[in-house]
C-alpha cells in the first residue's frame, strides 16, 4: 500500500525477502473492518470504540479514530482498484460479523467486516501487486535485507542480501518504510509463516530504535489442532459456536452479551481456563468450534434470529476454512466441529511510530528523518493491548497510506543522506560470523528452545518466576547463538540455511525484548495476562512500554503517556 | 512411522549435474506433511537441502514440487496418502531453470504474468454517495461469482510447469497467466477488455493450449485451469466476455 500510494510521485522499490505475493497479509481470512453501513446502522465513532475497547484503553485514542474514519475510504479505493469484495443483493460490497465489533447503542453485533469469502488477505495482497505492476513499482525479489543504514538522525537506506547469489546491495534511499511484518515464530504454536521472524524490527532495534509495547502478543483462540494454523473469527461472525469437551457453549459464561463475539484475548483465556480444568474434548488439549448447519441455525433460532443458513453457503462463505479442515486436520465442518486451540498470532507492539507512520526514537516522540513503519511490525498504536479482529488489515491499508504518502512527501523535499564509508560492513561481518561459525549448535536446537520456551513461559498466561526462568533461557540460547553456532551450507547461492540462521536471531533479539517487557509490566491488561497481578492498573500502568537496547546489550525501560481524546477508561465487559 | 524420502539435489557450487539423494527419517505422524519431511531432513540431517516455503499452510504459493511425479504443495500433502511405510520422490517442478535443489528460477514465470495485464482497468469516475464521498461500484452477485474461481490462484506454478506446451515452447504464456487474465477478462467492472482479448489471441498464448488437462489436476487450489482457458478461448471468438 506503501509503495503504491508513494509510486504515485516518486520513485520507488520493494526490497522483499519473498515474491510479493508470498507475504503472509496473504493468510489474512475473515475481512477488513469498515463502518460503510452497507447492511445495518453503522458509524465510524463505533468502529473508534471497539478498538480503544478491545485494545483495553491501552490504544492511542488519536490514531484509532483515524483507523475508523479513513478505513471507510480506504476500503472503497481497495474496490475501485478491483479486490473482489463479495457483494449484497444491492450489488454493494458484503460485511459480516467479527469479534468485537458492535453497535454501540444495542451492545449488539454489527456487520462491519468487508470479506472476498474467506481469502480477504489473499485478495487484498493480490490486488495491491496488480497495481503496483500497473504503477511501474520496482521489485527487488528475494532480497533480504539484513541492516539500517543511519546518518545522523536520518536514515539513510538498507543493506540487503539478493538471495540467489548471495551478493550483499546497498540501497541508498531519502525515505525508507519498514513493512516487514510480525515475528509468531518465537513461539511453538503459531498462525505465522515460517517467514515471519521480525527481520525488520529486528534490524531497527540493533540500530537503536526502541521497541513498544512488546509484551502485547495475541494469541488467536482458534488455531487449528495440531498445526496451529488460522481458523478465521469469520466462522463465528457467520454463527458457529465454541463448545467444550461436554457440548456446552462455555462463551456464555465469560461474555454473556455477546457470546463467541467477544475479543480474542478474551475468548483465549476462556479457553485456557476450560483446557486447565478439565473440559478439553476427550481430555486432549483442544476444544471444538462448530459450523455445522444445523448447529448453526439452532443457535441462531435460540437468538431470534430469522436468519437461516446451510451447506453451500458455508461451503462458499468459508471456503478456505473448509479446505484448511479437510486437509489439516482431515475434519469435514460440515458433519464434525473442528479441533482449535490457541495460537500465537499477532504483535500489537513493534517499531513505535506516529500517526503518521514516521518512526520515533523515543517516548518525546523525536521523529527519525526518513523512515516510516506500517503493518504489523509497526506500533501506532491503534491495538493497543489486544487487536481486534480485521483491524491489522485496516491498519496496514490506513497506516500503509499514510507512509507511503508521507514517505513521497519528505523524499520530495530531501536530498540523500551523506553515505557512511563501507556502509555494508558490519552486516557482512556478521553474515559471515555466521557462514563459518564452527561452534558445536546447530541453529534449530536453538529454535526449537526458544518456541518451547516462549510457549509454556510466556504464553496466554505468564507470571513473574516463569518470566524470570524464561528471560534466563532467552538471554542463554542469544550467548550460544553468538558463541557456539554452526550451519551446514557455508555456500553463497541461495543459501538457506544461514537465512535461517539469520532469521533466528532476529526471533531470539525479540524474544528477549517480549519476556522484559512483559515481566516488567505488573498488571494484566488486553493479551497481557499475569496470574501474579490479576488487576489492570490504569493508575500505574495506562502507559506505553518502550525498551531501548543499551550499547553493553543490556535493555533499559521508557514509557510514554497514553493518548486519551474522548473514551475515559472504564471497566472491560463483553 | 518411518519414511523414505528420495530427493534431487543439485548444488550450483559444488555439483556438475543433478543427483538423487535419499533420507530415511523416523517416528514421523500420519499428518505429517512432505514439507515437514523436508524440514526435518534439513534441520536434523543435512542443512545444505535448499527449499522455498512460508505460510506451510498451502495460501502464499512458495513451495511447488513434484511429489512422485505429480505437481503438488509440499505443505498440503499428508504423508499418510503415501501408505504404512510412505516412499517420496521430491524433485524441482518442471520447464523453469533450477537454481539450487528444489528451487527454480521463477523470473520467466512471472515474466508471462506480469505480460496479461494483470490488474484491474477502470478510469470511469467512481460512484459518489449521499455524504459527497466515493462509493464502490456496484456488481450484481452473479457478475461476481462470474470469476470467483480465478480469484484464489496463489501464482505457485504448479499448473504451469505440469503443461506439455509450455515444457515444449518456454514462450508460452502457460495457465497462471491465462487464469489471472479470466480474473479481468470476466469482471464486469473491469474497462480494458478488447485490449486483453487482443493480447491473448497472441501465437504464444491460449491458442498453445491443446487441452491437454494437466492443469486442472496440478492446481492446489482446485481452480478448474482448463476450464478457464476454454472461456478465454470463446472470448476471444465472441469478441465478448
Amino acid at each position: 500500500m506503501a509503495a503504491l500510494y508513494a509510486s504515485r510521485s516518486v520513485k520507488v522499490a520493494v526490497v522483499s525477502k519473498l515474491y510479493p505475493t508470498r507475504s503472509h497479509t496473504g493468510a489474512a481470512l475473515g475481512g477488513i473492518g469498515a463502518a460503510l453501513g452497507n447492511e445495518e446502522e453503522d458509524r465510524w465513532e463505533w468502529h473508534a470504540f471497539d478498538t480503544i475497547k478491545g485494545g483495553d484503553y491501552l490504544v492511542d485514542q488519536d490514531a484509532a479514530e483515524i483507523l475508523a474514519k479513513e478505513a471507510i475510504g480506504a476500503v472503497i479505493e481497495l474496490e475501485h482498484m478491483g479486490l473482489p469484495f463479495d457483494r449484497t443483493k444491492e450489488g454493494k460490497i458484503s460485511q459480516r460479523r467479527f469479534g468485537g465489533h458492535t453497535n454501540n447503542e444495542s451492545g449488539k453485533p454489527v456487520r462491519r467486516a468487508c470479506h472476498a469469502a474467506d481469502r480477504t488477505g489473499h485478495m487484498i495482497l493480490q490486488t495491491l501487486y496488480q497495481q503496483c505492476i500497473k504503477n511501474n513499482v520496482a521489485f527487488f525479489d528475494e532480497y533480504h535485507v539484513i541492516d539500517a543504514i543511519m546518518a545522523g538522525d536520518r536514515v539513510a537506506g538498507v543493506v540487503a542480501i539478493n538471495i540467489a547469489d548471495g551478493e550483499l546491495h546497498v540501497f541508498s534511499a531519502k525515505a525508507v518504510v519498514f513493512a516487514s511484518g510480525g515475528w509468531g515464530k518465537c513461539w511453538e504454536t503459531t498462525s505465522n509463516a515460517h517467514s515471519m521472524t521480525g527481520d525488520g524490527a529486528s534490524v531497527l532495534f540493533r540500530r537503536g530504535i526502541p521497541m513498544e509495547d512488546m509484551e502485547f502478543f495475541q494469541f488467536h483462540p482458534t488455531g487449528l489442532y495440531p498445526t496451529g494454523f488460522l481458523i478465521t473469527e469469520g466462522v463465528r461472525g457467520e454463527g458457529g459456536v465454541l463448545l467444550n469437551g461436554r457440548g456446552e457453549r462455555f462463551m456464555e459464561k465469560y461474555a454473556p452479551k455477546i457470546k463467541d463475539l467477544a475479543s480474542r484475548d478474551v475468548i483465549s483465556r476462556a479457553i485456557a481456563i476450560e483446557l486447565r480444568e478439565g473440559r478439553g474434548v476427550k481430555g486432549k488439549r483442544y476444544l471444538h468450534l462448530d459450523l455445522r448447519p444445523d448447529t448453526i441455525n439452532r443457535y441462531l433460532a435460540e437468538a431470534g434470529e430469522t436468519r437461516r443458513i446451510d451447506a453451500h453457503y458455508i461451503e462458499t462463505k468459508l471456503a478456505e476454512t473448509c479446505d484448511q479442515a479437510r486437509t489439516y486436520a482431515g475434519v469435514d465442518p460440515l458433519s464434525e466441529p473442528l479441533p482449535i486451540q490457541p495460537t500465537a498470532h499477532y504483535a500489537m507492539g513493534g517499531i513505535p511510530t506516529n500517526v503518521n507512520a514516521e518512526v520515533i526514537a523515543n517516548a518525546a516522540g523525536k521523529v527519525v528523518g526518513g523512515l516510516y513503519a506500517a503493518g504489523e511490525c509497526a506500533c501506532v498504536s491503534v491495538h493497543g493491548a489486544n487487536r481486534l479482529g480485521t483491524n491489522s488489515l485496516v491498519d496496514l491499508i490506513v497506516f500503509g497510506r499514510r507512509a507511503g504518502l508521507r514517505a513521497a512527501e519528505y523524499a520530495k523535499g530531501a536530498d540523500f543522506a551523506p553515505m557512511p564509508a563501507n556502509p555494508a560492513r558490519e552486516a557482512e561481518a556478521e553474515l559471515n560470523r555466521i557462514r563459518t561459525a564452527n561452534g558445536k549448535t546447530k541453529p534449530q536446537v536453538l529454535r526449537k528452545k526458544m518456541q518451547s520456551t516462549m510457549q509454556d513461559l510466556v504464553g496466554v498466561f505468564r507470571n513473574g518466576p516463569d518470566m524470570e526462568k524464561a528471560l534466563g533461557i532467552i538471554r542463554e540460547l542469544r550467548h550460544t547463538f553468538k558463541t557456539d553456532l554452526s550451519i551446514d551450507d557455508r555456500g553463497h547461492k541461495f543459501n538457506t540455511d544461514l537465512l535461517e540462521a539469520w532469521e533466528l536471531g532476529s526471533l531470539l533479539d525479540l524474544a528477549e525484548v517480549t519476556t522484559f517487557s512483559a515481566l516488567n509490566r505488573t498488571e494484566s491488561r488486553g493479551g497481557h495476562a499475569r496470574e501474579d497481578y490479576e488487576k489492570r492498573d490504569d493508575a500505574n500502568w495506562l502507559k506505553h512500554t518502550m525498551v531501548h537496547r543499551q550499547a553493553d546489550d543490556s535493555l533499559s525501560v521508557e514509557y510514554k503517556p497514553v493518548t486519551i481524546t474522548t473514551y475515559q477508561p472504564k471497566e472491560r465487559v463483553y | 512411522m518411518d519414511v523414505t524420502m528420495r530427493i534431487r539435489r543439485y548444488n550450483p557450487e559444488k555439483d556438475k549435474k543433478p543427483y538423487w539423494a535419499t533420507y530415511e527419517i523416523k517416528d514421523c505422524e500420519p499428518t505429517n506433511r512432505v514439507l515437514d519431511m523436508l524440514h526435518r531432513i534439513k534441520w536434523e540431517q543435512d542443512g545444505t537441502l535448499t527449499l522455498r516455503r512460508s505460510c506451510a499452510q498451502g495460501i502464499c504459493g512458495s513451495d511447488a514440487m513434484r511429489i512422485n511425479g505429480r505437481n503438488r504443495l509440499a505443505c498440503k500433502v499428508l504423508i499418510e496418502e503415501f501408505g504404512e511405510r510412505p516412499k517420496i520422490q521430491v524433485e524441482p517442478i518442471l520447464g523453469l531453470p533450477v537454481v539450487k535443489d528444489l528451487v527454480v528460477d521463477m523470473e520467466p514465470f512471472f515474466d508471462h504474468y506480469r505480460s496479461v495485464m494483470p490488474y484491474m482497468v477502470n478510469d470511469t469516475p467512481a460512484p459518489v454517495g449521499a455524504d459527497g464521498q466515493p462509493r464502490e461500484r456496484l456488481q450484481t452477485i452473479a457478475d461476481r461469482e462470474r470469476f470467483d474461481d480465478t480469484t484464489k490462484c496463489i501464482l505457485c506454478a504448479a499448473c504451469t510447469t505440469s503443461c506439455p506446451s509450455f515444457w515444449a515452447n518456454g514462450q508460452y504464456i502457460g495457465p497462471a497467466a491465462i487464469v489471472q487474465a479470466h480474473r479481468f477478462i470476466f469482471d464486469s467492472r473491469d474497462q480494458a477488455l478488447e485490449q486483453r482479448l487482443e493480447l491473448l489471441s497472441d501465437e504464444n498464448s491460449v491458442w498453445r493450449c491443446r487441452t491437454i488437462y494437466n492443469c486442472t489436476p496440478a492446481c492446489p487450489r482446485g481452480i478448474e485451469v482448463t476450464r478457464a482457458i476454454g472461456e478465454v478461448k470463446l472470448a476471444i471468438q465472441k469478441g465478448d466476455r
